[in-house]
C-alpha cells in the first residue's frame, strides 16, 4: 500500500498493514523505476528490512513504534549513516562509511521511520540539478528528459516517484525548497538551528539546514516535530522543544496578513510561475488572508552575497578532504604537497573547484573587506529589511523557483544561469528564517510549480498554517496554466 | 654571552600552553599525555565529516583564569578558522581566536621588578604529531609518515608577549614565572619536556635607541636553558649579520641544542595568508560577568605575592635567588610555617632551598628543631646537612636530635673543643710562633687538626673565633 506517512504510520501501528509489507512494495517501486531516475546512490534494503522487522515485531508486543512506525524515508548522501556510505555524491568520499549516525538518522529510528538509502545530490551539495553528480545526474519522475532541482533533486525525485512518502534533503540556498517545487512535492528550509546539523556533511556552516521533503504538508510537519528540537552536539542548534506545528495546522488564515514580495515576482520570474504565485495569493485572500505587495529592498543582492559567504565557508569546510585520512587519496605522488593536489584534482568535480576557489580567493588578505566583509554586510541588511516587513506582515509569499523543471544539460555550460534558480530561496538562508515551497498546480508543460511561503525565526507554526490553506486550494487549480 | 657595545637584543615571546582540563577543547575524548596512538579520538576531534565542535566550559574557566592572573582584560570572545594544510590538523584549519581573543592587555611582573606586557592570550586547539618512518627518520627520507591525533583538539592558551624583553636572561625570567603561575593557577602542569608549554621567541636586535630591527621567530626551544642558549646565539648572530653590513632575513628558525645554532626554517616570502573567517560551527563566547568576578575572587596567591610575603617573612629582598627559588619550587609555605615553628629565618630557607631534595616532605617541628641545632652549634653545617638527609630517608618525621646521636654527631662541648685546640696548638710550636707573627697561611693548617682531631665534628668558624682568640692573647 502507499499513501502518506501519517496514513501508513496509522495503518502499521493500528496493525492494518505490515512495515515489512509497506517496505517491500516501496522497494519494488525503487526496483522497477529507480534505474531511470537513479534517485538513489544507495538502497538500503536489508537494514531496512530488518528495521522494518523490528516495528513489526514491537507492534506485534503491544508497544508503540513512534509516529513514523514502518514509514520509509529516503535520506541525501551528505547525512552521515553508520557503517553505510556517505558519498555527498562526491568521488572523494567514495567508499567512506562513517562510525556514526547524524543525530537526524538517530530521531527518525527512534521514530520507528525505516531508512530505505541515500539520495543522489550535486556534489556537496553545490548545484541545483543534480547534474553536478560524479555518480550521474536524477531525472525528474514528471518528465525525466528534465532534471529534478537540487540539491536534493535525489529525494524530491524519490518522493515526487512515490519511493519513499518521506525525505530529508538540506537547504543552503533553496536545495531542499527548489527541487521540491521542480518535483511537485512540500520541502521546508526550517529556521537556522532548529534542527541539528550534526552528521550533516557540511558545505557553508552558517547557511546549511536539514528539512522535510513530503507529499503533503501535514507530513512535512510531522516529520520536522520528529527531527527537530535542541540538540547538545551542535552549539548552533537553538535551545527550542521540537516544534508543536500540527495541533495548529487547520487553523486557517483567518486575520494572517500576507505579503507578496514586491522583488521576488517581477523580473526573471516566468509568467507561469508568476501567475501561479498571484494565484496562491488570491487563494490566500479568498480563505480570509489579508494580502499586500511588500518590498524587501536588499533581497535583490542576496544571490550576489551569498555567492560568496556559501563558497568562502565551503573553501574552509571542504580542505579536510586531503587524502591523508579517508577517501579518495591519489596514487603516486612524490610528496605531501604533489599528494594533496593531485588527490583534490581527482577527486572533486568541476562545480566544486569552482567554488572552492571562489572562496578561498573571497577570504584573502587584500580582498576579505571588499568581498567576504561586504557580503556580510549585506547579510546583515536583508534580516534588516525582512525584520522592517514583519512589522507589516506576518508572512511573505513568493515563487521558488523561477521557473518550471527545465532540460538536462539546458544550463549546465552557464553557472550563472544555474545560479539564478535560487534567488528567491536565498534570502531565508541569509537571514535564517524558515520557508516552505508547496506545490500550486502546474505551469508550461504540466509541470509543478511550488510557491514559497517565508516566516520570522521560529514562526513554523504560522508558516505551516499558511501552507495548508494554500495546499487545500491547490487541489481545486486547473490543470494548466496557459502560457503565451 | 653579551652582544657588542652599542647594541640590544629585543625579544616577545608565544608561549603555547596546554590546558589541564579533563576532555579535549570541542569533544569529550579525554586530554592525556602518553597514550598508544589514536586511542584518544573520536569523530569531532579527528574532524570526520559531519562532526561539530561543542566547547568545553572547563577550557574556558582555565583561559579566564590564565587572564585573570596576568592582569588582562577577559571579554567576550569568537573562535575563527586558521585556515592551512597540515597533516597533523584533522580539518586542515585550526580552530583558534583572532581579532576577539579572550583575554587582552595583562601584564606579568618578574621577579627583577620589570614588568613584560602581555598583548593578548587566547585559547584554539593543538595538533596531532607526526612521526617520520624509513630512510634516517628525517622527512626528507623518509618513506612514509605516520599520525598521532590524540592530541589534536587538546586546548591550548597562547599567551603573546609584547616585545618588552631586552635580555635572554629576562626572557628566562619570564618564562618561568608564567610556568609557575599556570601551574599555580592549576591551568597547565607548564612542563616543557612534555611539551605542555612550548615557547617561541621572535628575536631581533637593533642599535641602542633605534627603531625595531627585524625579527626571525626561533622555534624549538624546549626548555629554559635552550630559550637562553638560543636568544643568545640569534641576537649575536643577527649583531654579526648588521656589522657586516648585511641585511637580517625576516625568518622562522630551529633551534639545534647539540649544535647549539639557529638555523634556517621556513622563509617568509611574503606574510603567511591563513584566511581567517569566524568559526560558524561555534556560538560567540560570552562569559557572564559574574563568571569572570568568581574566576577572580578564587584565583589563589600568585608566586609574586608569595614571594613578597617570603621575603618579608626572611628579612629579604623579594628578588633574591634564594627567595625566587623558594616560591618557584613551592617551598615559601613551608618555610614560614618552620619559622612559626621557631627556626631562625636565613638558615631555615637555606637548608630548604639547597638541602632539601625535590619532592621530599619534611614535617615543620622535626625541621625547625634541625635548624635550632645547627644554628645553637649543636651540630655544624656538614652535620646538619647530613641529618636533614637521613630525616628525609627515615619518611620525614623523625627527631633530628637522636638522629644525630645515632650518627655519632655528639654535640662538642665548648670547653672539650677548647681544650683539644690547646693540644693541637701545643703540638705544633713553631708552626704556631709563625701564626702569631701573623702568618695567616698556617691557620688552615690547625683547623684541619682540629678536624681530623675530633674526627669533623668541631665547627670550622668556632675552631678559627679560638685560634684567633688564642693568638690575640699571645701576642698581647
Ligand atoms: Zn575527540
Amino acid at each position: 500500500m502507499t499513501g502518506t506517512a501519517l496514513e501508513l504510520a496509522a495503518s502499521i501501528r493500528e496493525g492494518r498493514a505490515t512495515a515489512r509489507q509497506v517496505l517491500e512494495e516501496h522497494l519494488a517501486l525503487i526496483a522497477t523505476r529507480d534505474g531511470e531516475l537513479h534517485a538513489f546512490n544507495e538502497v538500503m534494503a536489508e537494514t531496512a528490512r530488518a528495521a522494518a522487522d523490528r516495528v513489526d515485531a514491537a507492534v506485534g508486543q503491544g508497544q508503540d513504534p513512534g509516529p513514523l512506525a514502518g514509514v520509509p524515508v529516503a535520506l541525501k548522501d551528505n547525512l552521515c549513516t553508520r557503517g553505510v556510505p556517505t558519498t555527498c555524491s562526491s568521488k572523494i568520499l567514495a567508499g567512506w562509511r562513517p562510525p556514526y549516525d547524524a543525530t537526524v538518522v538517530t530521531r527518525l529510528a527512534a521514530a520507528g521511520a525505516l531508512v530505505v538509502g541515500k539520495t543522489n545530490l550535486d556534489e556537496f551539495a553545490m548545484g541545483s540539478s543534480t547534474e553536478n553528480s560524479a555518480f550521474g545526474p536524477t531525472r525528474n519522475p514528471h518528465d525525466p528528459s528534465r532534471v529534478p532541482g537540487g540539491s536534493s533533486g535525489g529525494s524530491a525525485a524519490a518522493v515526487a516517484a512515490g519511493f519513499a512518502p518521506l525525505a530529508l534533503g538540506s537547504d543552503t540556498g533553496g536545495s531542499i525548497r527548489q527541487p521540491a517545487a521542480l518535483c511537485g512535492v512540500v520541502g521546508v528550509k526550517p529556521t537556522y538551528g532548529a534542527v541539528s546539523r550534526y552528521g550533516l556533511i557540511a558545505f557553508a556552516s552558517s547557511l546549511d539546514q536539514i528539512g522535510p521533503i513530503a507529499t503533503s504538508v501535514d507530513d512535512a510537519a510531522l516529520l520536522l516535530e520528529v527531527i527537530g528540537g535542541h540538540d547538545p552536539l551542535d552549539s548552533t542548534s537553538l535551545d527550542q522543544p521540537p516544534p508543536d506545528l500540527r495541533t495548529q495546522l487547520d487553523r486557517g488564515v483567518v486575520g494572517l496578513k500576507v505579503g507578496l514580495v514586491t522583488e521576488l515576482t517581477g523580473e526573471g520570474i516566468a509568467p507561469d510561475v508568476a501567475e501561479r504565485t498571484r494565484q496562491a495569493a488570491a487563494a490566500l485572500e479568498a480563505a480570509g488572508a489579508t494580502v499586500r505587495e511588500v518590498s524587501v529592498p536588499s533581497v535583490t543582492y542576496g544571490l550576489s552575497a551569498y555567492y560568496l559567504i556559501a563558497p568562502a565557508e565551503a573553501s574552509s569546510n571542504l580542505a579536510r578532504y586531503d587524502g591523508v585520512r579517508y577517501g579518495l587519496r591519489a596514487p603516486g605522488a612524490e610528496d605531501i604537497t604533489e599528494m594533496y593536489g593531485a588527490t583534490r584534482a581527482a577527486g572533486f568535480g568541476p562545480e566544486v573547484k569552482r567554488r572552492i576557489m571562489l572562496g578561498t580567493y573571497a577570504l584573502s588578505a587584500g580582498y576579505y573587506d571588499a568581498y567576504y566583509g561586504k557580503a556580510q554586510k549585506v547579510r546583515t541588511l536583508i534580516v534588516r529589511d525582512f525584520a522592517a516587513a514583519y512589522d507589516q506582515v506576518d508572512v511573505l509569499l513568493s515563487p521558488t523557483a523561477p521557473t518550471v523543471a527545465f532540460e538536462l544539460g539546458a544550463k549546465t555550460a552557464d553557472p550563472m544561469s544555474m545560479y539564478m534558480n535560487d534567488v528567491c530561496t536565498i534570502p531565508s538562508n541569509l537571514a535564517g528564517h524558515p520557508a516552505i515551497s508547496v506545490p500550486f498546480g502546474t505551469g508550461s508543460g504540466g509541470l509543478p510549480v511550488g510557491v514559497q511561503i517565508m516566516a520570522p525565526a521560529l514562526a513554523e507554526a504560522t508558516m505551516f498554517r499558511a501552507a495548508a490553506v494554500v495546499e487545500a486550494a491547490a487541489r481545486d487549480l486547473a490543470p494548466a496554466v496557459e502560457v503565451a | 654571552m653579551a652582544l657588542p657595545e652599542g647594541w640590544e637584543v629585543v625579544c616577545g615571546l608565544e608561549v603555547h600552553c596546554e590546558l589541564g582540563t579533563r576532555t579535549k577543547l570541542f569533544c569529550s575524548c579525554p586530554n592525556e599525555f602518553g597514550s598508544e596512538p589514536n586511542t584518544n579520538v573520536c569523530p569531532v576531534c579527528l574532524g570526520l565529516p559531519g562532526s561539530l565542535p561543542v566547547l568545553n566550559g572547563q577550557a574556558v574557566e582555565l583561559a579566564m583564569r590564565i587572564g585573570a592572573a596576568l592582569s588582562c582584560e577577559v571579554k567576550p570572545s569568537i573562535f575563527a578558522r586558521k585556515n592551512y594544510f597540515y597533516p597533523d590538523m584533522p580539518k586542515d584549519y585550526q580552530v583558534s581566536q583572532y581579532d576577539q581573543p579572550i583575554n587582552v592587555d595583562g601584564f606579568l611582573d618578574l621577579p627583577d621588578g620589570s614588568r613584560v606586557g602581555i598583548e593578548r592570550a587566547h585559547m584554539e586547539e593543538d595538533t596531532g604529531k607526526s612521526s617520520h618512518a624509513g630512510g634516517t627518520g628525517r622527512i626528507s627520507d623518509s618513506t612514509h609518515s605516520l599520525v598521532d591525533y590524540n592530541r589534536a583538539g587538546v586546548p591550548l592558551v597562547e599567551i603573546v608577549s609584547r616585545p618588552d624583553i631586552g635580555s635572554a636572561e629576562q626572557a628566562r625570567a619570564y618564562a618561568a614565572e608564567l610556568r609557575s603561575i599556570l601551574v599555580a593557577t592549576g591551568a597547565s602542569d607548564g612542563k616543557m619536556e612534555e611539551g605542555s608549554m612550548r615557547v617561541d621567541a621572535n628575536v631581533s636586535v637593533r642599535r641602542t635607541g633605534e627603531p625595531l630591527g627585524t625579527r626571525c621567530e626561533i622555534k624549538n626551544l624546549n626548555s629554559l636553558r635552550s630559550l637562553v642558549r638560543g636568544i643568545e646565539y640569534e641576537a649575536s648572530r643577527q649583531v654579526e649579520l648588521l656589522e657586516a653590513g648585511n641585511r637580517v632575513r625576516q625568518e622562522t628558525r630551529h633551534w639545534d641544542e647539540g649544535a647549539g645554532r639557529t638555523r634556517t626554517g621556513r622563509v617568509k616570502e611574503e606574510a603567511d595568508d591563513y584566511r581567517y573567517f569566524p568559526e560558524p560551527d561555534l556560538v560567540p563566547l560570552q562569559p557572564n560577568e559574574g563568571w569572570v568576578a568568581a574566576v577572580r575572587a578564587a584565583l589563589p596567591v600568585l608566586p609574586a605575592q608569595r614571594r613578597a610575603a617570603l621575603a618579608a617573612a626572611v628579612g629579604l629582598e623579594p628578588s633574591t635567588e634564594l627567595v625566587v627559588t623558594a616560591v618557584e619550587r613551592g617551598l615559601d609555605d613551608f618555610v614560614r610555617d618552620a619559622l612559626a615553628a621557631g627556626a631562625e629565618a636565613r638558615t631555615a630557607l637555606n637548608r630548604a632551598v639547597n638541602d632539601l631534595p625535590a619532592g621530599a616532605t619534611v614535617a615543620v617541628k622535626p625541621f625547625a628543631a634541625l635548624v635550632g641545632l645547627e644554628v645553637g652549634g649543636a651540630l655544624t653545617a656538614t652535620q646538619a646537612k647530613k641529618v636533614l638527609e637521613v630525616l628525609v630517608e627515615r619518611g620525614g618525621d623523625a627527631d633530628p636530635a637522636a638522629l644525630a646521636a645515632e650518627l655519632g654527631f655528639e654535640a662538642l662541648s665548648a670547653d672539650a673543643l677548647a681544650g683539644i685546640v690547646d693540644e693541637v696548638v701545643a703540638a705544633h710550636p713553631t708552626d704556631w710562633a709563625s701564626y702569631v707573627g701573623g702568618n695567616d697561611k698556617v691557620a688552615g693548617m690547625f683547623v684541619g687538626k682540629v678536624m681530623k682531631a675530633t674526627r669533623g665534628k668541631a665547627d670550622g668558624k668556632a675552631v678559627t673565633a679560638l685560634l684567633q682568640q688564642r693568638r690575640g692573647a699571645a701576642a698581647g
